[in-house]
C-alpha cells in the first residue's frame, strides 16, 4: 500500500505528534534530573549549586521515606487485590443470564466516572464522617461506637474509597474478556466430563490471564500516581502518606524541589520497570 | 485502448526482491490470467501494474505512454478486489457512481451510467442498499460495476472469486467471461483456480518466484509445458511425473503423463500397480495406485463407470503419442 | 451461553446482581438523593431516604455562592479543548501509523505509551517552573495544553486500533478510482472512521473532565475547573452534606451521561487495544 508520495505524507502526518510529544517528554524530564542533582530552594535562597547525588541519598534516608513506600504498597496492593478478585466474580456475574443485565452493568461502572475529588469528598463527608456520616448511623443503629475512619482506620478507608473507584475498571475489562471466551470450548469442556468449578479452574481462568495481568499493570500505574484522593481526605496524615504525595510535599509544600526531583526521578524509574511489563504485552498484541 | 507492456520491471521490498527484471506484454483487448503458487509474486505484479506500488527499476507502458511515474488514479485502470473493497458507508449506487464523482462527471451523466451498469449485471434493483446489506455474489458485481463505469483502459483483478461458493463462482466466471467478450477490454486477472485459468484466459502466464515460467495459451501450456514446473502447475490432477528406467526407455531424464491419458484394465498393461484410493466424482474416477514401481503414486483418470476398489491390482497404459519429456535441467525435449 | 438457563437460576442471576449493582452503585445514589434534602434532612439519624420535602434550594445557593457556572464553563473549555486540540494531532498520526506502517512504528508506538506512564508528580516542578515563565499558571489554555499531552497517547493509540479495522484494500480501490489524498481522506476514510473518532473524542473528554493532579496544581481561582471547584468544598462547606451533593452531583452528571455511552470504547483506550 507504499509508494513513495504517500510515504513522505504519512511521515509528515506522524511529523507533529512525535515532535510535540518528545519535547514535552524530554523537557520537563531533564529538567527534573537536573534539579535532583542539585540543592535548589525557591524561596530560601534559589539555586544553591551541585550536590552530587546528596538528594537521593537524603531522599532514601529521610524518616519519611520508609513509612511512605509501606503506604504506597498497601495501597496498591490492596486495592489491586480487592479490585481483581471481586472484579473476576463480578464479570462472572455480569456473565449470566439475568434480566436487566445492560442496566446493572450501568450501575456497576458508574463509579469510574466520578471524579476523584467528588468521590474522595462524598465517602469521607457522607459515609465516614464519625459525627453524620452514614456508616456512624450504621454503628449507632448497632449500638456500637462510631469509628472516626480516615484518622483510626486510615489506610483501610482510603484502601475502600480507591477500590470503589477502581472495581468498575477491572470488572469491565474481565468481562469484556469473558464474553470473547469462545462458548465452544466451555461446551467441549462439558462433553468431557469438567464440573462448572474445574470448567472455571482450568479454562475460563486461563483464558482470564492476560486481561488480570493488564488490569494489575495499568492499574498500577495509576494507582502509584494517586492524589487528588489522599489531598481531599487525610492531606498525608495518618500514615497515608504515599511516595507521590511525598514528592508532592517536598516539591510545593516545602518548596525543596532538589530532594523532590530525586524522589521524582525514583517514582519515573519505577513507573518505567512497571511499563517494560506492560508494553512487552501490548507489543505482542500489535504483531498479530 | 489497453496494451500493457513491462519493461525490465524488478521489485523489492527492503533487502527482499519480490520480483527480479521482468518482461511481459499484453495486447490490447487480451484476457491475461497470472497463475503461479502462494507468494510467488502475483498480486505484487498486479499492484505494480495498477501503481499501488511504485517499481523498484524498470518501466510500465500503458498504450505506448510512460506510466511507471503516474500516480494510480491517473492511469485509467480499474481494479477489483478479493475482498471487494466497498466503501460500507456508500449506498450501491454511490459506489459505483464514486469513480465517476472523482472525475467531475455531471449528475445525469453519472446517473445515466451507474443505471446502465446496473443492468447489466442485475442490480438494479439493490441500487439504493448499503453493501452490507448484499450477498457476496452480488458485492463481487458491484465491484465490478464500479470498474466498469470508468470505461477504463484495462480491468485488474485480483483473486476476485476466491471468497464466493463454487456454484456462485461458476456464475460469476461466466459473468466476467461474458463481460470481456462484449466490452472488449484488456483485462488482467490473478487466480489460484485451474479452471478460471483454464477457460477464461487468452493467455496464461505461469509465475514462480516472481519469475515467468512460460506464456501462452491454455491449450499450449498444456499440450507443451516449457519444463517441469509447467507441467506440474497446470492441470489438475496434477501431471504424473516419473524419472529412472522407465523415463530413459523415452530417451528422457523425466517424462510426463496426465491422468487423462492412461488407460486401465483389469487384465494387462504396460504397469501395474495396487489402487490405494477411488474417488469417484460420477462422471470420473480417479484412481491413486500405488506399487508401480515408478513413482511413489500414479494418478489415473477412468470413466465414471470403471469400478475398482482399494486394493484392487490395476493394469495400466499410457497412451504413447503425448508422453512429454524432459531432460536432466526439466526443459522440455521437442 | 448457548442453552437457556433455566427460570429459577434467572432469577437467583438477577436478585443477586441487581443487589451488587445497587450497592456499588449506592454512593452516586445517595448522593443524588441527599442533594434534594435541606441540610437537616440531610444529616438526619436514621437516615430519610425518599420520602421528604423535595427541593432545588441546594442547587440554587451553590450556583449563587460559589459561582459553580464558572468552574462548569472552564472543565467544558479544558476538557473541549484539549480533546479537540490533541484530535487535530492524532488523527494524521494515527492514519500514517495505520495505513503506512514501517519498521518503526510499532516503536513509535510502544514509545508513545511510555510517555503516558510517566508519572506526573515526577515533572511536577519542571511543568510549574515552565507555566511560570510563560505565565500560564491558573490559565485556561495552560491547562488546555497539558491536558492534551498527558492524553494524546491514549488518543493516538484508540485511533490506531480503529483505522487499523479499516481494510487498506478500501483506500486503494479509491486510489484506483481517482481520488486524491484529500479525497481519500475526505470521502472514504473519514466517514468510516466516524464511530471510531467519536468513542475516542468521547473517553478524552471524560479523561480530561476528570483529571485531578494537574487541574489541582496548576490552578488557582480563574482557570479552576470542577475538580477544584469541588476540592475546595473540602471544609468547612463539606459538613453541609446537602450542598456538597447538589455541587457533587452538577459535576459529575454532564460525565455520568457521557461515560454511560462509552463502556465499550473505555476498554479498548484504557487498555491500549490489548484488550477488545
Ligand atoms: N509490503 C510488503 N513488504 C514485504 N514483503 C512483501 C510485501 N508484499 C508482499 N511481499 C512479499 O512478496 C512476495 C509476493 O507476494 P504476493 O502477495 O505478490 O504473492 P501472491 O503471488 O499474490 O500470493 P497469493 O497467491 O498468496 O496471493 C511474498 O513473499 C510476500 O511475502
Ligand atoms: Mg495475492
Amino acid at each position: 500500500m507504499a509508494t513513495k508520495a504517500s510515504r513522505t505524507a504519512a511521515r509528515l502526518m506522524l511529523a507533529p505528534a512525535v515532535i510535540l510529544l518528545l519535547g514535552w517528554m524530554m523537557v520537563p524530564l531533564t529538567m527534573t534530573v537536573i534539579f535532583s542533582f542539585k540543592r535548589y530552594l525557591p524561596m530560601r535562597g534559589g539555586d544553591l549549586g551541585w550536590v552530587g547525588f546528596e538528594n537521593y541519598v537524603r531522599f532514601v534516608n529521610s524518616s519519611a521515606f520508609w513509612p511512605a513506600v509501606q503506604s504506597t504498597l498497601m495501597i496498591v496492593g490492596g486495592v489491586l487485590l480487592i479490585t481483581v478478585v471481586l472484579g473476576v466474580l463480578l464479570a462472572i456475574l455480569l456473565d449470566q443470564p439475568m434480566w436487566g443485565q445492560g442496566i446493572v452493568r450501568i450501575l456497576v461502572i458508574a463509579p469510574f466516572f466520578v471524579m476523584p475529588t467528588v468521590s474522595a469528598l462524598v465517602w469521607k463527608n457522607m459515609f465516614m464522617d464519625p459525627v453524620n456520616g452514614l456508616f456512624a448511623h450504621l454503628w449507632r443503629f448497632f449500638g456500637a461506637t462510631p469509628v472516626s475512619w480516615l484518622s483510626e482506620a486510615s489506610m483501610p478507608s482510603i484502601i475502600l474509597i480507591v477500590s470503589w473507584q477502581w472495581l468498575p475498571f477491572a470488572t469491565l475489562i474481565l468481562l469484556t474478556a469473558i464474553q470473547s471466551l469462545d462458548s465452544e470450548q466451555l461446551e467441549a469442556a462439558e462433553m468431557d466430563g469438567a464440573s462448572p468449578l474445574s470448567r472455571f479452574i482450568y479454562i475460563t481462568l486461563p483464558h482470564l490471564a492476560r486481561a488480570i495481568t493488564i488490569v494489575v499493570l495499568i492499574q498500577t500505574i495509576f494507582l502509584l500516581a494517586i492524589f487528588a484522593e489522599i489531598f481531599v481526605t487525610t492531606q498525608g496524615a495518618f500514615g497515608t502518606r504515599t511516595l507521590t504525595y511525598l514528592i508532592f510535599q517536598r516539591v510545593l509544600e516545602s518548596q525543596n524541589v532538589g530532594l523532590g526531583s530525586a524522589g521524582g526521578v525514583y517514582a519515573i524509574i519505577l513507573a518505567n520497570i512497571l511499563a517494560l511489563f506492560l508494553m512487552r504485552i501490548v507489543g505482542k498484541n500489535l504483531d498479530r | 485502448m489497453g496494451r500493457i507492456v513491462l519493461d525490465q520491471v524488478t521489485k523489492s521490498f527492503g533487502d527482499v526482491t519480490v520480483i527480479p527484471p521482468l518482461d511481459l506484454t499484453i495486447e490490447d483487448g487480451e484476457f491475461a490470467v497470472f497463475v503461479g503458487p502462494s507468494g510467488c509474486g502475483k498480486s505484487t505484479l498486479l499492484r505494480l501494474i495498477a501503481g499501488l506500488e511504485d517499481v523498484t527499476s524498470g518501466a510500465i507502458r500503458i498504450d505506448g505512454q510512460d506510466a511507471t511515474d503516474i500516480v494510480p488514479a491517473k492511469r485509467g485502470l480499474a481494479m477489483v478486489f478479493q475482498s471487494y473493497a466497498l466503501y460500507p458507508h456508500m449506498s450501491v449506487r454511490k459506489n459505483i457512481a464514486f469513480p465517476l464523482r472523482m472525475a467531475g462527471m455531471d449528475r445525469a451523466e453519472q446517473d445515466r451510467r451507474v443505471d446502465l451498469a446496473a443492468s447489466v449485471l442485475n442490480l438494479t434493483d439493490y441500487l439504493e442498499r448499503r453493501p452490507g446489506q448484499l450477498s457476496g455474489g452480488q458485492r463481487q458485481r458491484v465491484a465490478i460495476g464500479r470498474a466498469i463505469v470508468r470505461e477504463p483502459a484495462a480491468f485488474l483483478f485480483d483473486e476476485p472469486l476466491s471468497n464466493l461458493d463454487a456454484a456462485l463462482r461458476m456464475g460469476m466466471r461466466l459473468e466476467i467471461s461474458e463481460l470481456h467478450k462484449r466490452l472488449e477490454t484488456t483485462m488482467i486477472y490473478v487466480t489460484h483456480d485451474q479452471v478460471e485459468a483454464m477457460t477464461m484466459a487468452d493467455k496464461i502466464v505461469v509465475l514462480r518466484a516472481g519469475h515467468i515460467e512460460q506464456v501462452g495459451s491454455p491449450l499450449d501450456l498444456y499440450r507443451a509445458p516449457r519444463n517441469l514446473f509447467v507441467a506440474g502447475f497446470i492441470g489438475s490432477p496434477k501431471m504424473n511425473l516419473i524419472a529412472g528406467a522407465e523415463a530413459a526407455k523415452h530417451d528422457a531424464h523425466t517424462i510426463g503423463v496426465r491422468p487423462e491419458h492412461i488407460t486401465v484394465s483389469a487384465t494387462d498393461g504396460e504397469w501395474s500397480g495396487v489402487v490405494a484410493v477411488s474417488e469417484h466424482l460420477g462422471s470420473d474416477t480417479f484412481f491413486h495406485v500405488h506399487d508401480t514401481g515408478l513413482a511413489d503414486t500414479i494418478t489415473v483418470r477412468a470413466d465414471g463407470e470403471v469400478g475398482f476398489r482399494h486394493g484392487d491390482r490395476i493394469h495400466m497404459t499410457p497412451r504413447a503419442d503425448v508422453i512429454h519429456r524432459f531432460d536432466e535441467q526439466g526443459l522440455r525435449i521437442a | 451461553m448457548a442453552r437457556a438457563a433455566t427460570t429459577q437460576r434467572k432469577i437467583i442471576n438477577t436478585a443477586f446482581a441487581w443487589m451488587v449493582g445497587l450497592l456499588i452503585f449506592f454512593p452516586i445514589m445517595w448522593t443524588i438523593l441527599t442533594s434534594f434534602k435541606t441540610e437537616a434532612t440531610a444529616i438526619a439519624d436514621p437516615p430519610v431516604w425518599f420520602f421528604f420535602d423535595w427541593t432545588l434550594d441546594n442547587y440554587r445557593v451553590v450556583q449563587e455562592r460559589s459561582d459553580y457556572s464558572r468552574f462548569l464553563w472552564n472543565s467544558i473549555i479544558i476538557a473541549g479543548g484539549s480533546t479537540f486540540l490533541g484530535m487535530l494531532i492524532a488523527i494524521p498520526a494515527a492514519w500514517s501509523m495505520a495505513f503506512v506502517p514501517s519498521k518503526r512504528t510499532k516503536d513509535i508506538l510502544l514509545w508513545m505509551l511510555s510517555t503516558k506512564m510517566l508519572p506526573a508528580v515526577g515533572v511536577l516542578y519542571p511543568i510549574y517552573l515552565i507555566f511560570i515563565k510563560f505565565g500560564l499558571l491558573d490559565t485556561r489554555i495552560g491547562l488546555t495544553i497539558v491536558l492534551m499531552f498527558i492524553n494524546l497517547p491514549i488518543m493516538v493509540w484508540m485511533l490506531y486500533t480503529y483505522f487499523k479495522e479499516i481494510p487498506g484494500e478500501i483506500l486503494e480501490a479509491a486510489r484506483m478510482d481517482g481520488a486524491g489524498l484529500r479525497e481519500e481522506i475526505l470521502y472514504v476514510l473519514t466517514p468510516m472512521a466516524i464511530p471510531g473518532i467519536a468513542s475516542t473524542v468521547l473517553l478524552n473528554v471524560i479523561l480530561a473532565w476528570n483529571e485531578a493532579f494537574w487541574t489541582l496544581n496548576l490552578t488557582a481561582a480563574k482557570a479552576a475547573p470542577l475538580t477544584a471547584f469541588i476540592a475546595s468544598y473540602s471544609s468547612p462547606e463539606g459538613l453541609f452534606y446537602a450542598k456538597l451533593s447538589a455541587a457533587s452531583t452538577m459535576a459529575i452528571a454532564p460525565i455520568l451521561i457521557l461515560g454511560w455511552f462509552s463502556q465499550k470504547q473505555l476498554v479498548r483506550g484504557l487498555t491500549f487495544g490489548a484488550v477488545k
